[in-house]
């Protein structure tokens, strides 16, 4: 039993904050809000050169063949960064789920795709019938979409993308059409509803794996302001009320953290508990990270509320990804409905 | 990252679990295993299943041999926990003494205190109390005027000190043998500065002990009276007028990692779904009301739990955990009353019934008792001015 990360782990994510701390400021999000992609190719291709896009990219298909537990931290820290690039949708769910999928197809996808994604030349992301939404489609180039309990891989110009205009400027949601046909059919049956539940559960750790650097970043810059903000000729964060409303939060924080970092390890591993243990790591990372919204905007009082101010980029983050691969309420139903099944739990 | 555990571990585990389930007291229903260790009666059962488990040296697992341990690391004592939960065992009546004063005996005791007190401890023939709290000082701890002066030597008898004022709130005061407490040594001194750290037999001349009736009508705790006790200078522990810096090594150990072991609620957890599961198959409509509370409960045990083997892990990799056991200590105190209130929302009326022994239940027993902890061992809202100040760094008032 050693529950942490190792020096390269640590390494990878200190290389990623580096690189985010010059080129994803507040400034680098708003212009990459008000662009029509949503995000930038130029930041993208960095962070493919840096490896980051191609982590979980099979060694033979150019990528590093790296696991959840290698990406966890790397996804922290995109929500510690607002980061708008779909490393989430690409590297988190697309890449993994094409290489649950088995047959031919699949093989032939992978050899013609996985390389370009690893490059940074090609974007990927997932559907589901849970939702008539997919993250993410607008910039994507292939998109891997359920329909009927099957799972298909359509080219983007096979589709209609009608995009959805969102709260939250870093989600770029697109209601997709497209035809389903024996061509675009990835796999069927049980085997799709094995592919699409592993799909689940990586989305529910992955999400939360954003949400608690979404998180993190809210209580630090809540911290730096109630340091800063004088009234009554001190600072604020010398009074009680907000020292335990930003304690509180941490404290939310620092509970959500080991238990997204057991479900990447779970998953990996192909633990039996994986599937409820990501839906916890969901509940407790979407309101840690809520939490941490609703408490950073009351710190920050009325230049919170502006748009001037950065803290509306973490709190909307905050809150889409909350909502997205189910809420907290959803995780812990799932979790109590499988610990009632299990007659020893 | 590595989540399982050693095949060495697992044989530990197997080797605990086959002990405890050969030797743990079986519970009549709906009772725990032993008579009320808050009773004259079951304080003394208490202390006879110490004995036990010394005797088959269980009841120390991470002490030094020497001492009656095992020396065994912090990931098996974690082990040990689970499993000491998981068979329903008896609450440990010592835990004030082998979780909270050996902590610190090892850590200021001389090799003199630590043979004199160790083993006694963890046999359960010396049974300790905790005396810091007074009348005006609570959570202002550093406001106590107890005192202690320094007394020459006479008769025969070396140097020493002479006690003086009251302690109160002290737990198991009611029944135990000795009491590790602080009291000023330097009248000048401001607050937390002039404190000296004593270990007071609570049968010296001079200490009376007044028993007090806790809201389940029990004596958990008591006021202690000192009058002229004296106290020789080898019940020092620590420096003299260092009590300050001596007892925050001891609220360092019970609020972080070693007196809440995660076992302790996720075998509470494991209860609570096995509670839902029976009255949602009698009445589905009314548990699931409380089904969200109870997965939430459920998930902050376990969140607990993660918790502490991720700081297990930090501390054996050499880091050392300071505030963030104050975030322990807000969370644990706070998960434990979310899973009991929880149990009684699905208990619905019957959750306020006492027993025909005039007892309360497990589950409201439970509940009481979960009241208790975000007061006790300094109040959560003194835990969140510890996060706020020494974890995010922000100003003191």
């Amino acid at each position: 039993m050693r529950f942490g990360f190792d020096e390269r782990q640590l390494a990878f994510r200190h290389q990623l904050r580096a690189l985010t701390d010059k080129t994803c400021t507040a400034a680098d999000q708003r212009e990459a809000w008000a662009s029509e992609l949503g995000w930038s190719r130029a930041r993208w291709a960095a962070l493919a050169e840096m490896g980051v896009v191609g982590l979980t990219v099979p060694e033979a298909y150019a990528g590093l063949g790296l696991g959840l537990v290698d990406l966890v931290l790397l996804l922290e820290e995109a929500g510690r960064s607002g980061l708008p690039e779909p490393l989430l949708e690409t590297t988190a769910l697309a890449v993994p789920l094409l290489g649950d999928v088995a047959g031919g197809r699949a093989e032939e996808l992978r050899r013609a795709w996985l390389p370009r994604v690893a490059a940074g030349d090609a974007v990927m992301t997932v559907g589901t019938g849970a939702s008539p939404l997919v993250a993410g489609a607008a910039g994507a180039d292939l998109l891997l979409l359920e329909r009927g309990g099957e799972l298909h891989a359509v080219e983007a110009p096979s589709t209609v993308r009608v995009a959805r205009v969102a709260l939250d400027g870093a989600s770029r949601p697109a209601e997709v059409s497209w035809q389903p046909s024996p061509a675009s059919r990835l796999v069927a049956g049980e085997e799709a509803l094995g592919v699409l539940a592993a799909l689940a559960d990586r989305a529910a750790m992955s999400t939360g794996a954003v949400l608690v650097g979404v998180a993190d970043r809210l209580i630090t810059m809540t911290a730096d302001y109630a340091l800063d903000r004088v009234q009554f000729g001190r600072p604020i964060g010398s009074f009680q009320a907000v020292k335990h409303h930003l304690a509180d939060a941490l404290i939310r924080l620092e509970f959500a953290r080991p238990a997204v970092y057991r479900a990447a390890w779970s998953l990996d591993t192909g633990d039996p508990g994986a599937g409820r243990h990501a839906s916890m790591a969901k509940a407790l990372a979407a309101d840690a990270a809520t939490g941490a919204a609703r408490m950073a905007l009351q710190v920050h009082g009325a230049i919170g509320y502006t748009w001037e101010h950065d803290l509306h980029l973490w709190m909307k983050r905050a809150w889409s990804l909350a909502a997205a691969w189910g809420d907290a309420g959803a995780h812990r139903a799932r979790v109590l409905e499988q610990m009632l099944a299990d007659p020893t739990g | 990252m590595d989540l399982l555990f050693t095949a060495a571990q697992d044989e530990f585990r197997a080797e605990v679990r086959g002990w405890l389930e050969a030797n743990v007291p079986s519970a009549a229903p709906g009772t725990g295993p032993l008579p009320s260790l808050d009773t004259a009666v079951g304080f003394e059962a208490h202390r006879v299943w110490e004995r036990t488990m010394y005797d088959a040296r269980w009841s120390v697992v991470s002490w030094p041999e020497e001492f009656g341990g095992r020396g065994v690391g912090l990931m098996e004592w974690l082990i040990f926990e689970e499993e000491y939960y998981r068979a329903g065992a008896p609450t440990r009546v010592s835990q004030n003494g082998i979780f909270l004063l050996a902590p610190t005996l090892f850590e200021f005791g001389t090799a003199e205190q630590q043979a004199r007190f160790l083993p006694a401890m963890a046999s359960g023939e010396t049974i300790w109390c905790q005396g810091w709290s007074e009348p005006d000082a609570g959570s202002d701890l550093a406001g106590i005027r107890s005192r202690a002066e320094r007394r020459p030597p006479t008769g025969g008898r070396g140097p020493g000190w002479v006690l003086n004022g009251q302690k109160t709130w002290c737990s198991r005061g009611a029944f135990a043998d000795w009491l590790f407490g602080l009291f000023r040594t330097d009248p000048e001194a401001q607050k937390h500065r002039g404190l000296t750290y004593f270990l007071v037999p609570m049968d010296a001349p001079g200490v009376t002990v007044r028993p007090i009736g806790q809201l389940d009508g029990e004596t958990g705790f008591a006021e202690v009276f000192f009058e002229d006790v004296v106290v020789p200078e080898e019940q020092v522990l620590g420096g003299v007028d260092q009590g300050w810096s001596v007892a925050m090594a001891t609220a360092g150990s019970e609020r972080g990692l070693s007196l809440r072991s995660p076992a302790r609620y996720t075998e509470a957890a494991r209860r609570l779904v096995s509670l839902y599961r029976d009255r949602a198959g009698r009445d589905p409509v009314a548990a699931g009301r409380v089904a969200d509370e109870v997965a939430r409960a459920v998930i902050d045990a376990e969140a607990y739990k993660l918790h502490t083997y991720w700081t297990a892990s930090r501390v054996l990799d050499g880091e050392t955990v300071g505030a963030e056991a104050s975030m322990n200590k807000v969370f644990w105190s706070e998960t434990d009353l979310a899973i009991h209130t929880a149990a009684l929302a699905l208990l619905g009326e019957e959750a306020g019934l006492l027993g025909d022994d005039g007892r309360p239940g497990p589950w409201l027993d439970g509940f009481l008792f979960a009241l208790a902890g975000p007061i006790y061992a300094g109040t959560n809202e003194i835990q969140r001015n510890v996060v706020a100040e020494r974890v995010l760094g922000l100003p003191r008032a």
